[in-house]
């Protein structure tokens, strides 16, 4: 049998007039994989993500996610992942249970399977002494733990999260990191944007891109191995130098 | 350069700040480390006098942060978080903008911002709004320097910002610093601290503890053990039935586990064998500033 692969990039391409912003990258993530997916500034990860989650289209290559082509099926595409981002998450002015109804009802979920989504992230995360509050009034740790539960909501095959734990206190970072190691247990993939370099070494394996293309890429161990380094934070300096 | 008096300041019913006291020495590189929602925006907006506080008294060199909010403006640099540029001029035009505001022109300070400025150049035409998370915090501190002010007020100016471009900044603060200039910045990354004078941890509006970096990680109050194994959430589980544990949490490959004075390597390495982990190095390790806040934390809030 051969290992279900959630995304197949060949290729990839994206160009701005003459600039190319990602210029044909490829690269496989298996099921169930934690894929830290790291850059410096302006090096193309954000272009990059833009076209895997159908947002933006390509200029080259192809690539399929969820099984679905990016360029032939991108609302299908849309359904089938789920995307969580550090600015944009959930609705502040809607309370905990609200925006959970919201994401179930944009995901396609009955009222039963909703409810029944409710009441798992609530009891999981404790959360049932405001599930009625606003979410501008829930502290920034405990959002992110919330915003992350409901972009699994629809049990999709890969999530996708972008920086989803800047600013957020160095405990309730590692709390955030079990829920991304629990749902990469229960199969989901994840597919995970990083500045902070210990968390890069959580992830099974990391992707590093310089000027458009990925200068590297393997599990922990590789790269320390290849680059001659002691921690990520090395390998990412003498990579984006 | 700077002293803050019992600064308290309240949004509603949410406290913001808590009676904050500290100050800030002339030609001082000092760091406010906490995460978000820990009032440190609210502070840097009291002491540029964009904001009163609801109680309490601050001074930046001297003058009133409430009553000479005019003579503050002047000698002061600001980055704010957010929107610092004009994001639809180009480069060299905010820097015009910010350097006329101020009545001066780019040439008559420009030694000041030499080094930064040299790598923007080659984007000088470029929009603010097109430029990179490093690029446009480069501009932004250039835009700040532009009035050679005496004191710099950085209010999270890494976040968001890759590690390389993060070194590169505080080199930049380094060397700011050498020239005379007094610094209070603001991060969540802990390990931003190691590179201050001295450092206050923040949290929900209190000081935790303020001191040298090397001061604070040495006053961790456990000892400290690295362990490498090859599952790092499987040793995690299993430190959690270790009945001696204080804490233990991951730091990239690695755990660190906080235990009394009385516990040995041999105790550990027991129980963990017990578990069937495959154990690959342990050793008894310094504390990251990142361990002395989590450990403050924790007397806090008892975790939640």
């Amino acid at each position: 049998m051969t290992e279900e692969k959630v995304i197949v990039a060949n290729n990839l391409t994206r160009t701005f007039g003459k600039f190319t912003a990602v210029d044909h990258i490829s690269f496989d993530v298996r099921r169930g994989e934690i894929f830290g997916f790291l850059g410096a500034n302006g090096a193309g990860k954000t272009t990059a993500t833009k076209m895997l989650t159908g947002i933006l289209s390509s200029s080259g290559g192809y690539a399929t996610v969820a099984g679905f082509d990016i360029k032939k099926h991108r609302n299908r595409l849309k359904k089938n992942i789920g995307y969580m981002s550090q600015k944009f998450s959930l609705y502040e002015d809607l309370t905990l249970k609200e925006n959970i109804r919201f994401y179930g009802g944009i995901y396609g979920l009955s009222k039963k399977e909703t409810a029944a989504k409710t009441g798992e992230i609530v009891e999981r995360l404790d959360l049932k002494q405001i599930e009625n509050t606003l979410i501008s009034e829930i502290p920034l740790g405990w959002k992110q733990k919330i915003a992350f539960s409901v972009a699994i909501i629809h049990s999709p095959k890969i999530v996708f999260l972008d920086e989803p734990t800047s600013g957020v206190d160095p405990i309730t970072r590692r709390q955030f990191w079990n829920l991304i190691y629990e749902a990469a247990e229960n199969g989901i993939t994840v597919f995970v944007t990083t500045h902070y370099m210990d968390e890069a070494e959580y992830c099974d394996r990391i992707s590093m891109m310089t000027e458009g293309k990925i200068a590297a890429l393997g599990s922990l161990h590789e790269l320390l191995t290849k680059y001659n380094s002691k921690s990520m934070d090395e390998v990412f300096i003498k990579l984006a130098r | 350069m700077i002293a803050i008096q019992n600064i308290s300041k309240s949004y509603g019913d949410v406290k913001a700040l808590n009676s904050i006291s500290f100050r800030v020495e002339k030609g001082q590189l000092f760091g406010l480390i906490g995460p978000d929602g820990s009032g440190k925006t609210s502070l840097f907006r009291i002491l540029t006098s964009l904001l009163k506080p609801t109680s309490g008294k601050a001074t930046v060199a001297g003058f009133n942060t409430v009553t000479d909010y005019k003579d503050i403006r002047k000698i002061v640099g600001y980055m704010p978080e957010r929107f610092s540029l004009y994001m639809d001029l180009t480069v060299e035009e905010n820097l015009k903008f910010f350097a006329t505001v101020f009545n001066t022109t780019i040439r008559e300070n420009y030694h000041l911002i030499e080094e930064i400025y040299q790598m923007l150049e080659p984007f000088k035409n470029r929009r603010a709004g097109d430029l990179s998370g490093g690029m446009k915090q480069k501009l932004a501190l250039s835009c700040a320097l532009i009035h050679k002010p005496e004191i710099l007020l950085l209010d999270e100016p890494t976040t968001g910002v890759d590690p390389v471009s993060r070194k590169d900044f505080w080199d930049i603060l380094k060397k700011l610093q050498k020239s005379g200039i007094t610094t209070l910045v603001s991060t969540p990354f802990m390990d931003d601290a190691e590179l201050c004078d001295e450092v206050a941890l923040v949290q929900k509006g209190e000081i935790l503890k303020m001191d040298t970096p090397q001061n604070l990680a040495n006053g961790f109050p456990h000892k400290l053990w690295k362990i490498v194994s090859e599952n790092n959430y499987r040793t995690l589980k299993v430190l959690d039935e270790f009945e001696t544990k204080i804490s233990a949490f991951s730091f990239g490959n690695s755990v660190h586990l906080a235990t009394g004075d009385d516990v040995d390597e041999q105790a550990i390495v027991n129980h963990l064998k017990q578990h069937n982990v495959k154990l690959i190095s342990i050793a008894i390790i310094k504390a990251h500033i990142e361990d002395v806040f989590m450990d403050l934390m924790s007397h806090e809030k008892g975790s939640s």
